[in-house]
């Protein structure tokens, strides 16, 4: 029963009444309700997120969103956010629910490491005059190479399918559903354009976007949405979602109101029903149940397509990663605690699991001390912010990365964290008609295919600064990274050395 | 057994230099052959436990009998036609069905029917743990899952739609486990003799039949009577589980901004 006390209001909207010319655009913008126009005046109600919507849409600059001046007393432990949760759980008895990555400083890692460039001993590479090679593969390695008549590599001959993609980027599983169908329309099309990879999630594929399959990893999850074998034969590769970072262990929850006409027809699910996901697949309960799955997989696709498995990254992320590599996965995505979710439980989201920069370490390391790490394609993901951490995360073992987060900041995001409500007032996580309109496709794929495109120059310009020619050569290359924080342990499970030390 | 003409006959029990049995890919790669070649009609000899057989396929003329032990995910993915097995099936029959027709002259093993969306499943005998775990429905259209004998627990765990049905032939006391229906927010079980309020799981409640089951029961029944020459007793008393709520976790999430 709910026993309300008022949670106070985080984000106070300022109006300088002097400069609004009182156009209530911001009233429209405002998908929160958060504002009315009363006596010939904007004036704030409660509700506002800080999602900056009526900021960037006032034609005179008339709003500014502050955090609201009346915060709690300041006290060192009991934050204000642990007031308000308890605050708020007090109120409704309800598990507290949020959505993009994990809200916690203190898990960064990317930021204290340093990258290592070329001096005198090894001449760096101006990246614009000669190549510099960023076309990644993903799949099962072959293992052996096979030379025609003519002494040709023949790379038709091998016998496992592999995908080329012309960056070492993937954009992560964000599920029709969870977004839009623009969103999801504009990042297939700058997958597309850009020739990498996007993943579906775990929803199905509209038909409209079957023209992307070439460039879409479909995803097999535990409720198995739209999963038909027309569509596992379409895309490019499929991956059998096991976790994701920012939930690991809780399954997918779509609330019925999302799901509405485009999303019960792509999912294959009656109207309005709430969409689950079960937490574990009730196939799969051991390494041998997993071998099954992926091996009905490649039966089913006859073995056109990599098949892949993606787990969050848990304590022992490294010996469930070699199970995955010997019960036959082809890639291996891991996703680090900071991931982003359309929707997750804040009591996973902040506090289970690991930060990726020491998954992928980890599972690299072990890969390699078992001889299994040539076999597989690496991927790794939960918040890669920009062509810094990809760089890092690549230096750390990733063949691939998967981003998210940043693909729909491009879009418009501003990471208010509010994507569970479905009210996005960007278009983005939202199927409420009015506000996914608000998205236009053709801008939102050019800005992601724009960010992209710099990340990928920024990733040619360090390997051109380290002297290093192709991506490949970046992959697991620790001695071009040091350590430069707090707490040396970290560099030594890391395997990186300390800032300072030099190659001897 | 048929003998048309057009039958293609394959020996699954066929040893390789090492004295193996068919490998299972090899054996779904004949199978694949034959349909492509345009023959439908097929029969498997001596199946010796070979996993994932005919996933994926599905003409709606496609007859494939299987003879001896089928192994895991039997007919995986199907989109159409029948696949009737003269033995046991294993666990994950019907794995993810989308449409089509499988009978098993015997039992099938756990998750028989995992997430299907399509098709009908006839096992002639029992049936292992979360039978139809969640199985769903689009436009009306869902699975039939019917299992002569008993279930374990969990049938029906998470369903969404489509129909499960659990005859207790043979059965002297409740042919279901444990936790029925727990988390179903779509869909119905109907449970033939017998089912106690304690052995519904959580979101799940029991209910009467009404006109439209009734004649679902009475098309199943006769479908089952028809693949396994049986008779069906009709005055045993048939229970229908359904969800309490489509949306299961209403109330359960707090969304405040923290
Ligand atoms: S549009 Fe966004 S920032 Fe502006 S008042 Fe509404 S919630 Fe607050
Ligand atoms: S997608 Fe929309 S709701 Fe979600 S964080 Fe970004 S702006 Fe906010």
């Amino acid at each position: 029963m709910r026993t309300d006390i008022k949670v106070p209001e985080k984000y106070l909207p300022i109006i300088d009444q002097e400069a609004c010319i009182r156009c209530k655009r911001c009233i429209k913008s405002c998908s929160y309700g958060a504002l009315e126009f009363k006596d010939d005046k904007v004036r704030v109600k409660d509700g506002c997120v800080s999602c900056l919507r009526c900021v960037i849409d006032c034609p005179t600059s008339a709003i500014t969103v502050v955090e609201r001046p009346s915060s709690y007393a300041p006290h060192a432990v009991f934050s204000p956010e642990i007031r308000r949760s308890i605050m708020a759980q007090a109120n409704s008895g309800g598990v507290l629910l949020s959505s993009c990555g994990a809200n916690a400083e203190y898990m960064d890692i990317f930021n204290d490491i340093l990258l290592d460039a070329a001096q005198v001993t090894n001449p760096s590479i101006d990246p614009l005059r000669e190549p510099v090679e960023t076309k990644t593969y993903l799949g099962r390695r072959p293992g052996k190479v096979v030379v025609d008549d003519d002494g040709r590599i023949d790379l038709d001959a091998s016998e496992t399918p592999i995908v080329v993609m012309d960056m070492p980027i993937m954009i992560g599983h964000i599920s029709l559903g969870s977004i839009s169908y623009n969103a999801q329309a504009a990042l297939f099309r700058a997958a597309s354009e850009l020739n990498i990879l996007a993943g579906t999630g775990e929803g199905g594929l509209h038909n409209d976007f079957y023209c992307h399959s070439k460039n879409l990893c479909a995803e097999v999850a535990s409720g198995r949405f739209g999963v038909t074998s027309h569509y596992l034969k379409e895309v490019s590769c499929v991956d059998i979602k096991i976790g994701q970072g920012a939930k690991p262990g809780h399954g997918g929850h779509l609330p019925g109101e999302k799901v509405q006409k485009l999303i019960s027809e792509t999912r294959m699910i009656p109207l309005g029903t709430d969409a689950l996901s079960p937490y574990p697949h009730h196939d799969i309960y051991s390494i041998e149940d997993l071998q099954q799955l992926i091996s009905v997989l490649k039966e089913s696709t006859e073995y056109s397509v990599p098949v892949g498995v993606k787990i969050a990254a848990v304590h022992n992320v490294g010996a469930i990663a070699s199970g995955i590599v010997r019960a036959g996965a082809d890639f291996l995505t891991i996703d680090g605690l900071r991931g982003g979710t359309g929707s997750a439980p804040r009591v996973i989201r902040d506090h289970a699991g690991m930060p990726i920069e020491i998954a992928v370490s980890a599972v690299d390391q072990r890969l390699q001390e078992e001889g299994l790490r040539d076999k597989v394609t690496l991927c790794a993901s939960g918040s890669i912010r920009t062509a810094a951490d990809m760089i890092k995360c690549i230096a750390l073992g990733a063949d691939v990365v998967g981003v998210c987060t940043s693909a729909m900041i491009a879009m418009g995001c501003t990471v208010c964290q509010q994507c569970h409500r479905g009210a996005c007032s960007w278009g983005i996580a939202t199927q409420v008609p009015e506000l996914a309109a608000r998205l236009d496709t053709e801008v939102a794929a050019q800005r992601v295919i724009n960010m992209f495109h710099a990340w990928n120059e920024e990733l040619k310009e360090i390997m051109g600064a380290m002297g290093i020619d192709s991506v490949e050569s970046l992959v697991g290359n620790r001695d071009r990274l040091r350590y430069i924080g707090p707490n040396p342990r970290i560099a030594e499970i890391l395997d990186v050395k300390h800032s300072g030390e030099g190659w001897g | 057994m048929s003998d048309d003409n057009s039958t293609v006959v394959i020996d699954a029990g066929e040893r390789d230099r090492l004295g193996h049995p068919l490998d299972y890919r090899e054996l779904n790669r004949r199978i694949r052959k034959t349909l492509s070649e345009g023959q439908e009609r097929i029969v498997l000899m001596n199946v010796m436990g070979q996993r994932y057989i005919a996933s994926a396929t599905g003409g709606t003329r496609m007859r494939i009998e299987i003879h001896g032990t089928p192994g895991n995910d039997l007919g995986a993915f199907l989109n159409g036609g029948t696949l009737e097995v003269f033995g046991n099936a294993q666990d994950v029959t019907a794995n993810t069905m989308n449409g089509g027709r499988i009978v098993v002259h015997g039992n099938s093993g756990d998750i028989t029917g995992l997430a299907a969306r399509g098709g009908t499943l006839l096992v002639k005998g029992n049936s292992g743990y979360r039978v139809g775990i969640h199985i769903k429905e689009f436009e009306g259209v869902g699975p039939s899952l019917v299992i002569g004998g008993f279930v374990n627990d969990y049938v029906g765990e998470y369903m969404a739609g489509g129909t499960i049905f659990v005859m207790g032939l043979g059965c002297t006391s409740s042919p279901v486990g444990l936790n029925v229906g727990a988390g179903m927010h779509g869909g119905r079980i109907l449970v033939r003799g017998g089912l106690d309020e304690h052995q519904l799981g959580p979101g799940a409640c029991l209910a009467e039949l009404d006109e439209k089951d009734a004649a679902v029961v009475e098309g199943l029944m006769s479908q089952y009577e028809a693949a396994f020459a049986a008779t069906i007793d009709r005055s045993v008393p048939v229970l229908k589980v359904m969800p309490l709520d489509s949306r299961p976790f209403r109330g359960h999430y707090d969304s405040t901004t923290i």
